[in-house]
């Protein structure tokens, strides 16, 4: 079915406007990171700044130790998405294709899991941390990522396990490859743009995430990078903008960069065609 | 193997970066957490932890950046965890369940009789609970006016000084006359408006909150309550001389509006005259000006910012001695500097670096004496009372959507509902 002329034009309309709604905070912030603190002050302000300046990247970054709380989100985001999709992928495997009460349950338990607010659960997590001696350390946050992004991130591979077609793997068996054979050479490689999805997912929560970090964290040099932006902003909710900004902007760029690195990962329409039905 | 050597380096990761522990080598290690934001104040924060460490090589100091953003939710499960830094900046309105629920050290005798005679018995009012002094109150700021100091002048109306105050009538008068044809006398940025209102009315001789025999509080909204918030409403609604936009707006947001001539005068901490400095258009004058008096006088409610010492702390005689040398009066002054504040000791608020006229600190300075304890920090549920109570209803209020006696109906009735459940 061919669509009208003007039905496209609606429709790349509604996308441009979309887009832009997305777009104007980021562009809004990579403006204020370079103006200079007169230009915020300004009652019209401009889009690009008549009088440009990297002032506030510098003050950000003689401030606060950004380089090294990005290193530290860095390093428990990796670990928290690497971690959580190995965990994720055989549960995954195993709730889609096994339709037992036990899958059930564990689907039962994703959707409970997500109705708990976190503020809940951080004084017993506090409490169990500190047992454990992982308060103030980057492989206790990540063990509350990990845990954190599980239930999500099963619920998210379980829809691609469920995607791939088993006529696939039985076809497989027919040719004679074993079932390790069949999960490693057919199942695994249709799944990829699913694993890629869900550890971007995990990445990404972990990467912003603010609340458990700044409650198990204790020290500077272990500080993640949504616990330091706060460090500009004062009593009252007073913020000292251009350097807020430039550092805010600055903590963007990871996730746009690995987005980008693996987007194309996440191409759908791979099992279009694979089976008759 | 790709996968074997992937969680073989992940592991290595993650031993690499484990917490170490501390060295027990005899020396005591204090955790000072500084909720400091403003370049010049963490300056100052830091180089007195310098040269605290340089001179006490047996206690050092280390110094934690908190934020005053989530400063409460983290120090509560600091505290619950047993994992509370030593020394710990805060301010007075936020001390009170910490101090009832016993995670603060009392300070009474652990403070020298120095500091305890340097800083007014008023300020120490404020983080005073029970029988227990439970922080020390260092850095303060009056809300003044800040004033386009060219649109006055052109106006030709009376200039205010700490001596010779507006009257709330006067002031009222004075801001109508200084709107029209777009341009407002005021903008009230009101996204907070009950500590503002609170606090402003301790200068009409509001009380709000009245402790009865049985120690018990109830809210009462009097007629001297009701001076501020009557001027405010006629100023927004009838007078049209207050920016009825900036009534849901932060002290910063009213900024640009200011710069731009749009509004003659902004009610603002006083530390916000950092902001102006660094944002004002070049050639920019302005000028700050007292806040209007009232029966009583020009005195305001405060919360000033305090230091503590965590009840768990094993070193709090090291951690008080801390504290006393932060808040030697020259390095008070150091930090009052930093912050654009007030500092409450008196011999602080004497060095000539805060008597000068240039930024207005001299106004500010003389205000100092009017300070009191802000009305509600000792009143329990005071946090709730604000939040669901007299927030929604002064934001009616000052909007227009209800008037003063549906206001005192909500503030009073639904308000004692809310105190009561806290004083069963």
């Amino acid at each position: 079915m061919r669509t009208s002329r003007p039905a496209r034009a609606g429709q790349y309309t509604a996308l441009l406007a979309y887009l832009v709604f997305l777009a104007f905070p980021f562009l809004w912030l990579v403006s204020t990171a370079f103006k200079p603190p007169r230009e915020l002050g300004s009652l019209h302000p401009t889009w690009i700044p008549d009088d440009p300046t990297l002032a506030n990247f510098r003050q950000a970054f003689d401030e606060q130790p950004l380089l090294h709380a990005a290193l530290n989100s860095l390093l428990a985001a990796l670990a928290a998405a690497v971690i959580a999709v190995l965990i994720a992928t055989p549960m995954a495997y195993v709730v889609a294709r096994r339709r037992t009460r036990l899958a059930k349950a564990v689907t039962g338990w994703v959707v409970v899991s997500q109705a708990f607010p976190f503020v809940l659960l951080i004084i017993p997590l506090f409490l169990v941390l500190k047992n454990l001696r992982l308060i103030n350390s980057v492989p206790g946050l990540v063990l509350v990522y990990v845990v954190w992004a599980l239930p999500f991130a099963l619920w998210m591979l379980a829809g691609y396990v469920r995607a791939v077609p088993p006529e696939l793997e039985e076809a497989a068996a027919v040719d004679g490859a074993g079932r390790v054979r069949t999960l490693v050479s057919v199942t695994a490689p249709l799944l990829a743009p699913g694993i890629v999805a869900t550890g971007l997912f995990a990445f990404i929560t972990a990467w912003n995430e603010f609340f458990f970090a700044l409650v198990l964290l204790k020290t500077p040099e272990k500080q993640t990078l949504p616990v330091v932006l706060t460090h500009f902003i004062g009593a009252e909710g007073v913020a000292d903008l251009g350097p807020l900004a430039a550092a805010a902007f600055l903590a963007t760029l990871p996730s746009l960069v690995v987005f980008a690195l693996i987007q194309r990962r996440i191409t759908g329409g791979m099992l279009t065609g694979a089976v008759k039905s | 193997m790709r996968a074997r050597l992937l969680a073989l380096a992940l592991l290595l990761l993650l031993a690499g970066c484990s917490s170490g522990g501390t060295r027990d080598d005899g020396r005591i290690t204090l955790r000072f957490q500084s909720l400091a934001w403003q370049e010049e104040s963490v300056e100052a924060n830091k180089a007195l932890v310098r040269e605290w460490n340089a001179t006490h090589p047996d206690v050092r100091v280390e110094y934690v950046q908190g934020s005053w953003d989530s400063v409460h939710d983290q120090l509560l499960t600091a505290f619950e965890g047993g994992e509370a830094p030593d020394i710990i900046h805060d301010a007075s309105d936020d001390l009170a369940d910490f101090a009832y629920g016993g995670y603060l050290a009392d300070l009474t005798d652990l403070l020298p009789a120095r500091l305890k005679s340097d800083v007014p018995q008023r300020s120490w009012e404020t983080t005073t609970f029970g029988d227990g002094i439970y922080g020390v109150p260092f850095l303060q700021e009056p809300r003044v006016l800040i004033a386009n100091a060219k649109w006055l002048k052109r106006s030709g109306v009376r200039i205010p000084t700490p001596e010779k105050p507006w009257s709330w009538d006067e002031f009222r008068r004075i801001t109508e006359q200084l709107s029209g044809r777009g341009k407002y006398g005021i903008a009230w940025p009101l996204k907070e408006p009950v500590s503002a209102t609170l606090n402003l009315s301790l200068s009409t001789g509001g009380q709000l909150f009245h402790r009865g025999a049985d120690g018990k509080v109830t809210v009462r909204f009097e007629a001297a309550d009701q001076v501020v918030p009557r001027t405010i409403h006629a100023q927004a609604g009838t007078d049209r001389s207050a920016s009825p936009t900036t009534l849901g707006s932060g002290g910063s947001d009213t900024l640009p509006g200011f710069f731009g001539g749009r509004y003659a005068m902004v009610p603002l901490g006083f530390s916000y005259r950092q902001q102006i400095v660094q944002q004002a258009p070049k050639g920019f004058d302005w000028q700050v000006l007292p806040a209007p008096a009232g029966a009583g006088g020009l005195t305001q409610g405060v919360s000033p910012q305090t230091l503590s010492v965590a009840e768990d702390s094993p070193h709090k005689k090291e951690a008080a001695a801390f504290i006393d040398f932060l808040l030697r009066p020259q390095n008070m002054v150091r930090l009052a500097l930093g912050d654009w504040m007030l500092p409450t000791g008196d011999r602080a608020l004497n060095d000539p670096a805060l008597r000068t006229p240039e930024h207005g600190w001299s106004t500010g300075t003389a205000l100092a004496a009017h300070l009191r304890p802000a009305p509600a920090q000792t009143v329990r549920g005071y946090p709730e009372w604000k939040d669901k109570v007299a927030t929604p209803a002064l934001q009616e209020y000052y909007s227009g959507a209800i008037g003063i006696r549906e206001l005192r109906q909500r503030l009073e009735e639904d308000g004692n509902l809310v105190l009561a459940r806290y004083q069963r």
